[in-house]
């Protein structure tokens, strides 16, 4: 799959693989089922006996840290590669169970959804948002994924449909949460001399920021998305962006859970705090809306990619920017921004800002 | 080349030991405090924060990075892991250091840990699942099935013998005498290394460095920051990496052609031209007695072949022309495998200030190299210091 | 950081752990995984059922490469000959291991090995094990063939080799 996406790659910036400089690779040895999986990254990147790391985490996190490499000097052009094969792993609840403290969490042998049940129940309890509101989110998402290609999981759904699903960890339903998908995706990035040499339309990062708030169940805030709205702080500040509800034509958040895209949305400040649910509910977040959330179908959508999900963000935000997004092209979009949380039961993030100007 | 600079300003770590009563969170602490303390920063200073760690299973975690993550300090901060196996350790100060050299972060600090002894019945059982699922695990291997293959060519292709190779586990083992945090420093001879049992040969017992739990710290920060916390600033000059193909049976075992690659990128940024001149002292990765010499000959710090007579010659002892692993390296102070790479950093940021002590390597050496190996045999990281 | 300073820690022993004084929390993994083989290792592992060794050429550095792969990770291609190998070759390397997977000794040594099979090029190696032997006799160079598994025990794995023998 990393062999088919790299290639692709390649031919899109018109480069080969002896033009990149260093590769980076977001995964973790869990999901691979593999210890020390970046053994296993470089040949199908074309990156044998050049400098390759691996990220254990976002592949955004990833993306971040050849952005940086490039911005030492040292390096000019990078490739990120992330994949996600959720489909190999047969017990994956259990692996995500094995992401909790294993003195004060795992013995209570609860399936790991209970973190999302705890924190949806906060965040409607301190919002005011409804579970209807929730349901309007997955509606939206997985109607959008009808016009994204590559996307496994559109459907026409009522918001009725998504409330009568099975009960998994109230609030939580069956259908607030995404299903996985497998896919790789490879993006290359260059430092700006080479970009503007290189391609017609490059797609500027303008902000990075990223956050990690505590990885304790216990003391986490539970109602906020603190760790998005520290990481969305720093990727304004680095874009000079003051007024992001204004300045941000596209946004693609992790909706991962229905809920987690309306938190999302409030921690980066593109609505107030309990406003999001309302927004949904307008219809003020659809691809032709006030503000386009998620028009690739997000995670509902398109499938959860586990930590390359951050780059399927990326990705469509990307597309977007370049006009290049088909059906669901968001009209006269400029700037977006890319936002990806790491899942349950971490409380781990980063946003990028992109822009075509 | 108008990069940023980056400088070590502080250093800490902890004993590499069996751990019974810390957590790894607890010891990821221990070694980033002691770190900070050591050049009077507090967390609040800190911009962002570094891990690394090479295997989630030892300890049984998944997503080991977010664990440690408020142990290191990173609460609420940016926050990075990565891994590249064994050469992690080194790779975690490059990795601070793209983030300092960017011109993102002023002060970043990097923490490598490794808790290997959670693993039942023993940590080297971890090892079968760094092995290919499908061709190479039902075949039952250890990592001593594999390594000392390299070896047996290694050897032969320089003409060395047991004797000679197990010189290194001799001068390292007593060099970690003197390492506080130490957990295999002894006096040994030649004999004594040659006559332990044969774990896989032919490698024997005392060739191998034993796993231990730890964590190290190191603090890096920018130019101008560096410059007011302390009058000894350690400059990164020089970083390198790279990665060789996952498919290890095509290699060329006998000579570590990815260090060799790492080793010019550092050497490049750092604008060495004749690293057996111009760098003073080597913490080169000894898991085996004879990676030490494998590896400083594909540093392009000995030439091929000539090692093993230059380490009977004593060049590489403390009060040698170049010394080597002065710090006892994995053979002395143990082996937590990302925390021994950066422990390697440590030794040499102490050193060229002047701070290790009853090992201080004498004549005031002012460049040093740190590298490490890592994954399938296939992973070198390089950080050239200069002070 | 001199050999005086006092690094923290408490000095235990492994009573200590055993009899309960220190407390400790247990946790077994359940980790299961399906991967799937892909195309190259798929027809590698069907081939072996029918006892034969397949590998892979590619075009432009006519390489013949064990395990064979869908694309030259040297020269970046897709590739599509297949090409069978002998199974029978060279030692490249081997060692002589007391350890099982575990770190738990065995009496009798194993000898894993790096095999050139005849057919692939040169400096394309093969893990596997070599048996019938005394590791006394093991050398670099050692000429070796397959001892398979019987037809019917065959399943599509690497262990239808059962080790290589001297011959």
């Amino acid at each position: 799959m990393l062999y088919e996406a790299a290639s692709k790659a390649y031919q899109n910036a018109g480069l080969e693989p002896k033009d990149i400089d260093g590769f980076v690779n977001a995964g973790e040895d869990w999901t691979e089922g593999h210890s020390i999986a970046d053994e296993i990254t470089p040949d199908q990147l074309g990156a044998v006996k050049r400098p390759v790391f691996t990220v254990n985490g976002d592949a955004m996190q990833a993306l971040i840290s050849a952005a940086m490499h490039i911005l030492t000097g040292q390096m000019n052009i990078c490739l990120v590669a992330s994949y996600s094969k959720a489909s190999n792993i047969k017990s994956l609840a259990n692996i995500t169970v094995m992401a909790m403290d294993p003195v004060f969490n795992r013995p209570l042998e609860e399936n790991p959804y209970f973190i999302a049940g705890l924190e949806m129940n906060r965040y409607l309890y301190e919002t005011g948002t409804t579970r209807e509101q929730c349901a309007q989110v997955v509606v939206k998402n997985k109607k959008n994924a009808l016009w994204n290609p590559s996307a496994g999981h559109g459907i026409s759904l009522s918001k009725e449909q998504v409330l009568d699903s099975p009960m998994i960890s109230y609030p939580l339903s069956s259908l607030d949460i995404s299903p996985h998908s497998d896919g790789a995706i490879v993006i290359i990035l260059a430092a700006a001399e080479r970009a503007k040499a290189l391609c017609q339309k490059p797609i500027w990062i303008e902000g990075m920021g990223w956050c990690s708030d505590s990885p304790s169940l216990e003391k986490r805030a539970w109602g906020e998305a603190v760790y998005t709205q520290i990481a969305a702080e720093m990727a304004y500040k680095m874009a000079g962006i003051s007024y992001p509800r204004k300045e941000i034509d596209l946004a693609e958040v992790s909706d991962e859970f229905s809920y987690k895209e309306l938190q999302h949305l409030e921690a980066l400040k593109l609505c107030r705090k309990g406003e999001a649910g309302f927004l949904v509910e307008e219809g003020a977040l659809g691809i032709s809306g006030e503000l386009a959330v998620n028009p690739s179908g997000g995670c509902l959508g398109v499938g959860s990619l586990l930590d390359a999900t951050g780059a399927q963000k990326v990705l469509e935000v990307a597309l977007q920017l370049r006009g290049e997004a088909g059906q669901r092209q968001v009209p006269n979009a400029g700037v977006g921004l890319a936002q990806s949380w790491r899942g349950i039961p971490t409380t781990s993030g980063a946003v990028l800002i992109l822009s075509n100007r | 080349m108008g990069m940023r600079k980056v400088a070590v300003v502080g250093a800490g770590m902890t004993r590499f030991v069996r751990r019974a009563l810390e957590t790894p969170k607890e010891l990821a602490y221990e070694a980033a405090k002691m770190a900070l303390d050591s050049c009077e920063l507090k967390l609040k200073d800190v911009d962002g924060v570094v891990v690394g760690s090479a295997v989630d299973a030892f300890d049984g975690f998944h997503m080991k990075g977010e664990y440690l993550s408020d142990g290191a300090g990173g609460w609420r901060k940016p926050f990075i892991r990565h891994s590249v196996g064994g050469a992690t350790g080194v790779f975690s100060c490059i990795h601070g250091w793209m983030h300092v050299a960017s011109g993102l972060f002023d002060v970043c600090l990097v923490l490598a840990e490794e808790k290997m002894s959670p693993c039942q019945p023993h940590p080297q059982g971890a090892f079968l699942t760094v092995y290919d699922a499908i061709l190479e695990r039902p075949l039952g291997l250890n990592l001593t099935w594999i390594v000392p293959q390299e070896m047996n060519l290694y050897m032969i292709r320089n003409g060395y013998r047991s004797e000679d190779v197990a010189r290194v586990a001799v001068k390292n083992k007593r060099n970690a005498l003197d390492h506080p945090a130490a957990m295999m420093g002894e006096e040994l001879t030649v004999q004594d290394v040659v006559n332990s049992e044969v774990i896989s040969w032919p490698v024997h017992r005392l060739d191998i460095s034993g796993t231990a739990d730890g964590a190290t710290a190191v603090v890096l920060a920018s130019e101008e920051v560096a410059k007011r916390i302390t009058n000894k600033p350690v400059w990164v000059d020089g970083v390198g990496y790279n990665l060789d193909t996952w498919y290890w049976t095509s290699r060329d075992l006998a000579y570590p052609v990815y260090v060799e690659k790492a080793a010019r990128m550092a050497y490049e940024m750092a604008g060495i031209k004749e690293p057996q001149k111009e760098i003073h002292i080597a913490e080169p990765y000894d898991p085996f007695t004879f990676k030490e010499l494998q590896n400083l000959e594909a540093l392009l710090l000995a030439d091929q072949g000539k090692a093993a007579q230059l380490l009977a010659e004593r060049v590489f002892d403390r009060d040698g022309r170049m010394p080597v692993c002065p710090s006892g390296g994995l053979l002395g102070v143990g082996n937590p495998i990302a925390a021994a790479a950066l422990m390697k950093v440590a030794e040499v940021f102490w050193q060229l200030r002047g701070e290790a002590g009853k090992r201080q390597v004498p004549g005031n050496p002012k460049t040093g190299l740190a590298q490490a190996w890592g994954d399938m045999m296939q992973a070198g990281t390089v950080v050239i210091l200069k002070i | 950081m001199d050999k005086s300073v006092q690094l923290k820690g408490t000095a235990i022993r492994e009573s200590d752990i055993k009899e309960g004084k220190v407390l400790s929390t247990q946790w077994v993994p359940k980790a299961q995984y399906a991967w799937d083989t892909g195309v190259a290792i798929g027809r590698f592992l069907e081939e072996l059922k029918g006892g034969k060794i397949i590998g892979m050429k590619c075009a432009r550095c006519r390489r013949i490469m064990i395990p064979p792969r869908m694309f030259c990770e040297l020269c970046y291609q897709p590739c599509r000959e297949w090409v069978y190998l002998q199974d029978w070759g060279t030692v490249r390397s081997f060692c002589v291991s007391h350890l099982r997977w575990d770190a738990s000794r065995m009496k009798d040594p194993f000898l894993p090995s790096v095999i050139e099979l005849e057919g692939s090029t040169k400096g394309m190696g093969f893990f596997h094990l070599t048996g019938e032997i005394d590791p006394k006799d093991m050398k670099i160079g050692l000429k070796v063939k397959a001892v398979w598994k019987d037809a019917r025990e065959r399943t599509g794995a690497i262990t239808d080799i059962r080790y290589f023998k001297p011959v």
